[in-house]
């Protein structure tokens, strides 16, 4: 009965498991997701890819094209607000350094620095969601719908994916940022950030691809 | 179940044992695993029961027993439902119930996000067959090829089901999957190394692997289809410079990895009812582990074999043709650690050991006709016939099913406490083999001869009368083995317990707990030092291990139950159901958003309550 006593009386309110490889199932479960995530985007990327230059009509990425706008077929200039996107692009990266000095402020029991940070880090991901939320709106009145044409199609899909699992990010750093600010996430408890943080920096890795490979390829 | 758990001191929080509540709110592995078992028979037995509507309509020429249409709907939900709703959760049941068991450990790693699976595929399940109910159930084949599946083509909610039943479907096997992934790296009892898994927990590891890595592909594919029904895109659309062949590269790169998916859970359990019932170790341990692997790398690199018609040139027909080709090797190295493991050993000719060789020499007639097809030139003339579909039924049939009813005898005392009788089991078995080879034998012959899959009828004068009345008769042969299960289980769990903890004289670690286990599984949990650490312990002892008696379990904490993850589940129906709607209800997204709500309020109680 010793492992079973042993597991009954741990020395925290949870009881802590001891695990086969020493890493915690939480942890190893992100990153399994994230293995799976990888095929889902490169999914999408993919058809991005494939599909390139086959619309039959405009608005395109950069060049010019022959679009229907108010109503009425005209030339269009390529859409790509690439100075925007950059600054939404170093915003959301900049928002990995951010969680990680939040991260090392929850591990070193610093309160200031863990809140501070993950302040800076929700902001940034509500920063980059709202200039994906322009720069939609700002396509849609450019005569760019969803169904416009396979650009617009594999575009908003693709980056609207991606926008979606920043928002998901957002959604979960915003309520540790709740309970770090309550007090709720002591140094025991840093796992917890750690794993939306293994989730946050994938997802900017993934802008990594999605940045240069849909606003820079030309 | 529960009665023997109800003697003894109560577990930390005491969950209800008993009722409708303690099922919707139980995250015990046992218990998730006989819901799974359960609501996926009751799938199976009605996708068998559309196959055999099938064969009746095709026992004669000229039938009209059903139109056209009709048929297509069977054919189709026939296909989706033993895949999705038979083969993958009767797998799953076994996933559940045995790997925690098998590598020593009290639950999988997140008893809630198993509770969550299994609630989604129950939902997506009951909405796909939902279909039924307004007369739409999808008619446009399992693996719904653009543009058929386009609104021009398929008007109606028909496909929509299909679509948006498989998102839902996709999502319950994606929890699981990340679950059973985490469960076995991570909850493995002191000394279990990977190498000293049992094989059933080594092909189940590998097809959470392929879980993970295939399902993300259909669901953009499943997502792009979705638009272009709901939401005016163009993915696979030509007038709108879509190409239709993107969908079957993307359904086909999930599709592949998806038969073994199907077969490699079944390749676990004959590797685990083989040895014991051959009185012998595995025979190539290490060998069946890294083939299994093999197999499954090899099969993200092999989709396109399913698609030499659509002419992709002789560059891509010859890749994808040697790839098909080299699979054969690792599958090979089992089939040969098979019979090795039965060479020279002491056979008991039990009910499991009937089923296992049943599937092995099955599924080698079955990979015979997969390396025919893997010669372009052959499968112009096999694909979209009868030689088809004998291929696929002898590997997912002869293989798949069997090897899940060999697992069902092998561990039915184990999750009931009762010895399935053995008489019945060998006229299940007989009627089983012969039903099944007298309905898909004789399919080679008549796909050969130019019998094409998935026609409602066929005239008379082709020469194909015969044979295709021979193969109703055994349909219904197949079909009637399965009420001689029905009633061994029925009969059978009517009668007091009776089986000891070790009925088979097993080799792993379920074998040294009672039958059925204890809610915590292992008051303490036994040492391991190979794979095969029941034998050493006997070994040890030098002769059988007393009988193991009920331990007290009090202080072990278990978690707590909860309704959350079943709250969660609707949530998901919510959000991805109500696309049904789009066309069909005006201000449909107030569903969605409904769903949405649910969904997240789900997650934040699940996420805020104690889990222990």
């Amino acid at each position: 009965m010793s492992q079973a006593a042993a597991i009954a009386h741990p020395p925290h309110d949870v009881p802590e498991h001891p695990t086969a490889t020493g890493i915690d199932s939480r942890k190893v479960a992100i990153w399994a997701l994230i293995g799976s995530e990888c095929l889902f985007f490169a999914s999408l990327i993919s058809t991005y890819l494939v599909y390139k230059g086959k619309s039959l009509i405009g608005p395109l990425p950069h060049a010019e094209s022959q679009c229907v706008l108010h109503g009425k077929l005209q030339t269009c200039e390529g859409v790509f607000e690439i100075p925007l996107v950059t600054a939404g692009t170093a915003v959301l990266l900049f928002s990995s350094f951010f969680v990680v000095l939040a991260l090392y402020g929850a591990q070193k029991g610093n309160r200031k620095m863990l809140i501070g940070w993950l302040t800076g880090t929700v902001l940034s991901g509500m920063f980059f969601v709202g200039m994906q939320v322009y720069e939609f709106t700002h396509f849609y009145h450019k005569g760019m719908g969803y169904g416009t044409n396979l650009f617009s199609s594999t575009f908003f899909t693709l980056t609207g994916f991606h926008g979606s699992h920043v928002t998901v990010g957002v959604i979960w750093l915003a309520t540790l940022l709740v309970l770090a600010i309550r007090g709720k996430l002591p140094p025991g408890k840093s796992l917890n950030l750690e794993l939306a943080a293994l989730y946050w920096h994938f997802v900017d890795v993934v802008w990594i691809v999605i940045f240069p490979t849909v606003y820079l390829l030309r | 179940m529960a009665a023997s758990v109800l003697d003894h001191a109560p577990a930390a929080h005491a969950p209800a044992k008993t009722g409708v509540w303690s099922w919707i709110t139980t995250v015990d592995h046992k218990r998730i695993g006989i819901l799974y078992g359960a609501t996926a028979f009751v799938f199976f037995l009605l996708g068998g029961l559309e196959a055999l509507i099938m064969r009746v309509q095709l026992m004669k020429p000229d039938n009209t027993l059903v139109s056209a249409e009709t048929f297509n709907s069977l054919f189709t939900m026939h296909g989706t439902t033993m895949i999705f709703l038979g083969v993958m959760p009767l797998s799953a049941m076994f996933f559940n119930y045995f790997i925690p068991l098998q590598i020593g450990a009290r639950d999988v790693a997140f008893p809630r996000l198993n509770a969550f699976s299994y609630w989604v595929f129950l939902l997506g399940g009951l909405f796909i067959n939902a279909s039924f109910l307004i007369n739409a159930a999808p008619n446009a084949g399992w693996f719904g090829y653009a543009n058929l599946t386009e609104n021009t083509y398929s008007p109606g909610l028909n496909t929509d089901f299909w679509v948006l039943g498989l998102q839902i479907l996709g999502i319950a096997s994606m929890a699981a999957a990340i679950n059973f992934f985490v469960t076995i790296v991570n909850l493995r009892a002191p000394g279990m190394k990977m190498l000293r898994m049992p094989m059933f927990v080594w092909m189940s590891f590998i097809t959470q692997t392929l879980l993970l890595l295939a399902f993300p592909v259909i669901t953009v594919a499943l997502v792009f289809l979705m638009m272009d029904r709901h939401f005016g895109t163009h993915f696979f659309i030509p007038a709108g410079g879509g190409d239709p062949v993107l969908w079957q590269h993307l359904f086909w790169i999930f599709g592949h990895p998806e038969v073994y998916i199907l077969i490699l859970p079944s390749f676990g359990i004959v590797s685990e009812v083989l040895p014991v019932f051959s009185r012998k170790p595995l025979f190539g341990y290490t060998a069946m582990v890294f083939s299994g692997a093999f197999i499954a790398f090899l099969g993200f690199g092999v989709w396109s074999h399913h698609m030499f018609s659509t002419g992709m040139g002789p560059f891509a027909d010859s890749f994808f043709a040697l790839s098909t080709m080299l699979i054969a090797v690792p599958t090979g190295v089992k089939i040969f650690n098979w019979l090795g493991t039965l060479w020279g050993g002491s056979l008991q000719l039990r009910t499991p050991l009937y089923f296992a060789i049943g599937m092995v020499a099955q599924f080698i007639v079955g990979g015979l006709s997969g390396v025919m097809h893997a010669v372009p030139p052959a499968d112009l003339q096999q694909t979209d016939t009868y030689f088809v579909v004998a291929h696929f039924h002898y590997v997912l049939f002869g293989g798949a099913i069997f090897g899940l009813t060999a697992g069902a005898y092998y561990w039915f005392p184990k999750m009931s406490g009762r010895m399935l009788n053995e008489t019945l089991g060998k006229l299940h078995f007989w009627m089983m083999f012969l039903g099944f080879n007298i309905t898909f034998f004789p399919m080679h012959f008549l796909g050969l001869n130019g019998m094409p899959r998935r026609v409602y009828t066929y005239p008379a004068g082709l020469n194909s009368e015969f044979w295709n009345r021979v193969e109703t008769y055994g349909a219904l042969l197949l079909g009637a083995s399965f009420l001689v299960f029905l009633w061994n289980l029925w009969a059978t769990l009517r009668k007091p317990a009776n089986a000891p903890a070790d009925p088979w004289r097993g080799a792993t670690l379920e074998w040294l707990i009672p039958s059925p286990p204890q809610e915590f599984n292992f008051g303490e949990v036994p040492p391991v030092n190979s794979s095969t650490p029941a034998w050493d312990l006997r070994r040890a002892r030098g002769g059988p291990l007393p009988e193991p008696g009920h331990v007290s379990g009090a202080g072990i904490h278990l978690p707590r139950p909860s309704y959350w993850p079943a709250v969660t589940a609707i949530g998901v129906l919510g959000v991805i159901g109500s696309i049904l709607l789009t066309h069909a209800v005006p201000h449909s997204y107030a569903i969605t958003l409904t769903g949405t709500a649910i969904l997240f309020y789900g997650v934040y109680r699940w996420a805020f309550e104690p889990a222990f």
